[in-house]
């Protein structure tokens, strides 16, 4: 499968601390690393799915694929063009290509514009107003099946899955290859979270799209994503197809996130692993292993001994020197 | 009933003045919490749920009517209590914690500071809340409390912020804890850690919770007893096993089936629900759920069901249950 999209040892870092007060308190690294050598890749047409809790690097990593944060190392290839260093001119054509979605789907929308203007916005920006926009608004409405009676409505009128619906429309507007759909489900009841992920595949059906998915809830990773990855403390701990990983969890953080999922079940027996203790914070990064403060199977070389990358099979890998399930 | 209730909402009536008419936030709203138990609410967004917590704690929008109905706590009325009266309950009696603890706590004051301040009322010295609020801090799980009291919210994982606000909640040993979607934000290890903690602390301090969720799988896990809102009616409640075993309502059957976590084999086509919530200004005829209900028969669009009780604790709204009580 050719990739779309390949992340190539990225790492993101933020100044922790200014120049002069690191300067001061002999402070050589005033910085934290929010993604630290990633490495991924998307397909054409296919699904993928980041899943971490909040802080552990997701949010970062989408944005640095549409430039709006700068990584420090590694490379960005989208359809074997390197991303990072573009342009600004042309980094700018780029982001017509990739749409992406983000978190609150209220707070992405202007308020003062209405859905009209909201949706016929990207044209603008990528100087297409040769066309007619008032009937590509309508296609987009008629695509996320919203009624056109919308387009003069406000965000404020909207309701949760509408407004999604809506940041969905933004998203195709320029007929992208590549969405990027940051946490799409968040704060949505199940019923719109299934029409809102039914949307986002019959338009991958249609257009062939690939997606990149963020998002930390484990039942809609499992049903609509091909492959997934597993992030923690900035890092990919383990990565493969979706299936595969839900039944043979090589890490132990991928363990402990699967078997902690309640079940709707009030008589459901979980056999949980529990994790132990806090996240650490990204200015005190634990040495070794970063996982090995909370993990329940350490041992004496994960506190000193960085792991490196396992390839388990061609697509399915982990960073961990105990892996479980794994013969 | 034999068991006594800390909190009883019955046949509460509240709608919202609004440009376009009265509308009707909840209707007929009939709820019970047991002393000592969890009690679980779930809906789709604007089923009520937030009109329902605010109604209770008295914090209702200006243009909000409450028309009838009564909602008593501790063996008065809350409806009929004075705005002093209320600021003596809330807070010491019944407290609160919500969603997102970063906008709930101040950031430019110390937890501390912040966990000292609300102790105002009571008439004890300062160093005597200091050590009350390390207790507390304690008790949800905060390592080293006492040197944590001078940090500020941002300096605490997502997790923790939480715990934080529970402590909080909890500080002034409430009756009835009110919780927010308080799991919301927080991946499924950290989901677990908080919902246990919360089962833990519910049982040594022998207080009740309402606990309002999108989450099956945590309303499942958690609660005792589970209230199913829509439109701004309960539609079902009942002990946990009842709704999630012996499901009575169509509604309640329909959410149930479209939780991506009850569906075994992975599906890229998830069920949703058919149509939209009725225009709350203007209420159909007859029962609230009829137009997305595929189980309506004649009398549905014309006449609104009234509560029905199918065995001891469990109450439906729905026709059906009326027509066949063996359901």
């Amino acid at each position: 499968m050719k990739p779309l999209l390949e992340l190539k040892d990225l790492r993101v870092r933020f100044r922790s601390r200014s120049s002069l007060s690191a300067l001061i308190n002999g402070d050589r690294d005033p910085f934290v690393d929010a993604v630290n050598s990633v490495s991924l890749q998307i397909g054409e047409g296919e699904t993928y799915g980041l899943v971490g809790e909040s802080g552990s690097g997701k949010t970062t990593l989408a944005r640095s694929i549409i430039g709006l944060v700068k990584p420090q190392e590694g490379s960005i290839r989208y359809d074997g063009t390197e991303i990072i260093g573009m342009p600004s001119s042309q980094m700018k054509k780029f982001r017509g290509i990739v749409g992406t979605m983000f978190q609150d789907p209220v707070g992405s929308l202007s308020p003062r514009m209405t859905i009209r203007s909201l949706l016929a916005e990207p044209f603008k920006i990528h100087g297409m107003t040769g066309r007619d926009l008032g009937q590509e608004v309508n296609r987009l409405l008629e695509m996320v099946g919203l009624n056109r009676d919308f387009g003069s409505r406000h965000p404020h009128q909207l309701s949760g899955g509408q407004a999604r619906r809506v940041g969905v429309a933004r998203a195709l507007a320029l007929n992208p290859k590549l969405i990027i759909a940051d946490e799409p489900t968040a704060g949505l009841d199940v019923s719109v979270q299934g029409e809102i992920l039914n949307l986002l595949d019959k338009l991958q059906a249609e257009l062939g799209i690939s997606i990149l998915v963020i998002t930390h809830n484990l039942n809609v990773v499992r049903h609509i994503t091909d492959r997934m990855g597993i992030m923690y403390f900035g890092r990919i701990v383990e990565q493969g197809p979706t299936s595969t990983m839900f039944d043979q969890p090589s890490h132990p953080y991928t363990l402990a996130l699967l078997s902690a999922n309640p079940e709707p079940d009030p008589d459901a027996v979980i056999d949980r692993l529990e994790l132990q203790g806090e996240v650490p914070s990204l200015l005190n990064r634990p040495p070794g292993c970063e996982f090995h403060p909370r993990c329940p199977f350490v041992e004496d070389n994960c506190k000193s001994t960085f792991p490196e990358i396992t390839q388990l099979s061609d697509d399915h890998s982990y960073r961990c020197h105990h892996p479980r399930h794994v013969e | 009933m034999a068991t006594e209730n800390v909190l009883e909402i019955s046949k509460l009536n509240v709608g919202f003045a609004t440009e376009r008419g009265m509308l009707k936030a909840l209707r007929d709203v009939d709820l019970s919490i047991p002393v000592g138990s969890i009690v679980g609410v779930v809906g789709e967004s604007g089923c009520g749920k937030s009109t329902m917590i605010n109604a209770i704690i008295g914090l209702l929008a200006h243009n909000a009517r409450v028309s009838s109905g009564s909602i008593v706590f501790e063996g008065s009325d809350l409806l009929q209590k004075s705005e002093r009266e209320l600021r003596d309950i809330r807070g010491t009696r019944i407290s609160m914690v919500f969603q997102d603890p970063m906008v709930s706590l101040n950031p430019v004051l110390s937890i501390g500071t912040q966990m000292i301040d609300i102790q105002y009322r009571d008439a004890i010295s300062k160093a005597q809340k200091r050590a009350r609020s390390i207790e507390m801090l304690n008790r949800v799980g905060i390592p080293d409390p006492e040197s944590r009291l001078n940090n500020y919210p941002h300096q605490f994982s997502g997790g923790m912020r939480q715990r934080i606000a529970i402590a909080m909640a909890l500080q002034a040993e409430p009756a009835l804890l009110i919780a927010d979607e308080p799991t919301t934000a927080l991946d499924a290890t950290l989901e677990v850690q908080i919902i246990h903690r919360l089962r833990d602390l519910q049982h040594s301090m022998g207080c009740s919770i309402l606990f309002i969720s999108h989450h099956l799988g945590v309303i499942a896990e958690l609660c005792d007893y589970v209230v199913v809102m829509y439109g701004g009616e309960v539609v079902e409640r009942g002990t946990v096993r009842d709704i999630f075993h012996r499901p009575a309502h169509p509604y309640t059957c329909k959410l149930l089936e479209c939780d991506p976590a009850r569906i075994v084999e992975t599906t890229r086509s998830l069920p949703t629900i058919p149509g939209e919530i009725p225009d709350l200004a203007n209420l159909p005829r007859g029962c609230i759920f009829a137009d997305r209900c595929d189980r309506k028969i004649d009398i549905c669009s014309e006449v609104a069901p009234s509560t029905s009780e199918l065995a001891g604790h469990h109450w439906t709204r729905c026709h059906l249950a009326a027509a066949e009580p063996t359901a």
